[in-house]
């Protein structure tokens, strides 16, 4: 653990992704003290500082209503980093459980188990969410809800791999031997092997979270306004292209910040976590 | 032979999951809230109509006998109509999918073309500043959703630089018969050389935005897999007998290599169809997206479903197709197989 904070903190590449996400975390946990407009979150009409480009009052320039960018940028962050938790709260938790069973367990409820995945899979993650929202109010809620119900079968993939490799291992053995409960063998004993990749995973997820969280809002079918949310943003700014590119670009570029941020500790993580 | 049954046998499961698949859909298209007929019917329609329509639905039948139906339906190639374009869903299906598609395979051809060369180069030149410009670089494709690429290349090519046209398939001024749906197809069919290079001009720049995330995907697990190679004792064996730095990356380090990569890219296709949701709607390109985000919007639950499951039966069909290709590049299971 010690070694692996160490290797982060003298990476370049890793002490830049923690500087990004960093910051993005800190905007949205003082979102009040950091906008400099703050109540431009919400349904504020402007009219007079309509459509303006970046300037020193309004750096990232404004909206087609007067509202300041950069503030609705760091409110939505908060939405996008509050999506990425709870899909990672739940998803993996419910994606580890069903792959260990299936991969210890093995025969009638690893093959049924698992053909729920590869279904689950075999539709595109975006396609997926979009049809759970198709039926169901776009709401905040609802879109975790989408996105969550289409992230569980990547957890349960990964470890029931690591779990078929694990099971022949010599430990295992012997607490079989031992008389240890399947479930103290599961939860106890394979579970802490499966842990560096799981929380690898997590980390790259948060990102690809937010990443998906902001192409549904782009269709139009997450987030709803006034709420400030990245996707709508960038959907928002396309119609003034390409004279106002800046109600575009700077969404756009913001959702970048963030999920490189998180791909750069990810893939730091990795090297130190998963060496093969 | 083997290669052939090992096909029957990707087919058989592939059919399995996806009939899995039409259950989850349609059991997500059927627990909506509301009433499916009442939403097509709108709020000034009597009670009678409503009930009326339930019953021509068969929304009053439990679900399994309302996905008999279905199927039952499905398997002649009907898929109901559709609430939105008021047309028969196959029919939407049919128009909207070559569009797709075509958008898909160029950016799945543009994935492995600079995909696996500059994993390749990365690998080859590890911990140089080639590897580390384009590690970077293909982590920061797969940090942008497609839309901003897509925003960000007509930005920079299409407007400040007007190289590449903003939406539409090929040229207005052209007229070229319809037959397949697929326009560089449809052109060369036509034997209109000049519809075809107006329409792979028209291509370009949406496939690139499409592929741009995929390209970095490749690029990465390219050199991964590559480094791995280098490390086996057949690399160690071509270098004594003194082979050159660049016929060793290329025969003995590159074309192992190849195989993991080619299998994850076909995976991948499951991430360029949903993206090519989010590049159509920038490009207006007239393909299953704005069908898709319609129908959505509407609530039309025949077209979800068959939205859903055709995207998923091409996301199959793709990958039995990169599965085949394997098999017939690995030389492991290819001899193995002879040999038996």
């Amino acid at each position: 653990m010690k070694r692996a904070a160490y290797i982060l903190l003298t990476n370049p590449l890793s002490i830049i992704g923690l500087l990004l996400v960093g910051t993005v975390f800190f905007c949205a946990a003082f979102a009040g003290l950091v906008a400099p407009y703050p109540e431009h979150a919400g349904a504020v009409i402007n009219f007079a500082f309509a459509n303006k480009p970046p300037s020193a009052d309004y750096l990232l320039g404004t909206d087609v209503v007067g509202r300041d960018i950069l503030s609705r940028i760091i409110y939505a962050y908060r939405i996008a980093l509050g999506m990425g938790l709870v899909v990672l709260l739940i998803a993996p938790p419910v994606g580890v459980a069903v792959g260990l069973i299936a991969g210890y367990l093995g025969g009638r409820t690893d093959f049924i188990l698992m053909r729920i995945t590869d279904i689950f899979l075999s539709i595109p993650p975006l396609v997926l969410a979009l049809a759970i929202m198709g039926v169901l109010e776009p709401t905040l809620l609802n879109a975790m809800l989408a996105v969550t119900a289409m992230w569980w079968p990547w957890y349960a993939r990964l470890v029931y791999n690591i779990t078929r490799g694990e099971k022949v291992e010599g430990y295992v053995l012997a607490a079989e031997v031992i008389g240890a409960s399947r479930t103290h063998i599961m939860f106890r004993e394979i579970l802490p092997n499966c842990i560096p990749a799981i929380v690898t995973k997590m980390t790259l997820d948060f990102g690809f979270v937010i990443l998906i969280a902001s192409s549904l809002s782009f269709l139009g079918l997450g987030v709803q306004a006034p709420t400030p949310d990245l996707g709508s943003m960038v959907s928002e700014g396309t119609r003034y292209l390409p004279d106002s590119w800046w109600m575009t670009v700077f969404p756009g570029l913001a959702i970048v910040v963030a999920v490189f941020g998180f791909n750069l500790i990810g893939d730091a993580l990795r090297d130190v976590l998963e060496p093969d | 032979m083997t290669i052939f049954r090992r096909l029957l046998l990707r087919l058989g499961t592939s059919l399995i999951v996806l009939v899995g698949v039409s259950m989850l859909i349609f059991c997500i298209a059927r627990v909506i809230p509301g009433d499916p007929a009442r939403i097509a019917l709108g709020p000034r329609a009597t009670t009678e109509q409503v009930e009326q329509m339930r019953e021509a639905l068969h929304l009053n039948e439990p679900l399994v006998v309302q996905y008999g139906l279905f199927m039952r339906d499905l398997a002649r190639g009907d898929l109901g109509i559709s609430l939105y374009s008021k047309r028969p869903v196959m029919t939407d299906l049919a128009e909207y999918l070559p569009a797709t598609l075509e958008l898909v395979l160029l950016a799945g051809l543009m994935m492995v073309v600079f995909g696996l060369p500059l994993g390749a180069l990365s690998a080859r030149y590890r911990g140089r500043w080639p590897d580390h410009l384009i590690r970077v670089f293909s982590l920061l494709t797969v940090s942008a959703p497609a839309f901003v690429w897509a925003v960000g290349l007509v930005l920079v090519f299409a407007y400040f630089l007007p190289l590449f046209p903003i939406t539409g398939r090929i040229a207005d001024t052209l007229n070229i018969p319809h037959l397949t749906g697929f326009m560089l197809i449809d052109t060369l069919a036509a034997g209109r050389i000049d519809g075809f290079i107006s329409a792979l001009h028209h291509m370009i720049l949406p496939a690139f935005a499409l592929a741009l995330s995929g390209i970095g995907q490749a690029s990465r697990l390219t050199r991964s897999n590559m480094i791995s190679t280098y490390e086996h004792p057949s690399i160690e064996m071509a270098q004594a007998y003194g082979f050159s730095e660049a016929r060793i990356a290329q025969r003995y380090a590159f074309r192992p290599s190849l195989i993991p990569s080619l299998t994850i890219i076909g995976l991948d296709f499951a991430a360029l169809l949903g993206n090519a949701f989010l590049v159509e709607i920038i490009f207006a390109w007239p393909g299953l997206s704005r069908y898709g985000v319609g129908v959505i919007l509407q609530k039309d639950l025949n077209a979800i479903v068959g939205t859903v499951l055709i995207i998923s039966a091409t996301f199959l069909i793709a990958n039995i197709i990169v599965d085949f290709l394997v098999s017939v590049i690995n030389p492991r299971i290819r001899l193995s197989e002879n040999g038996k």
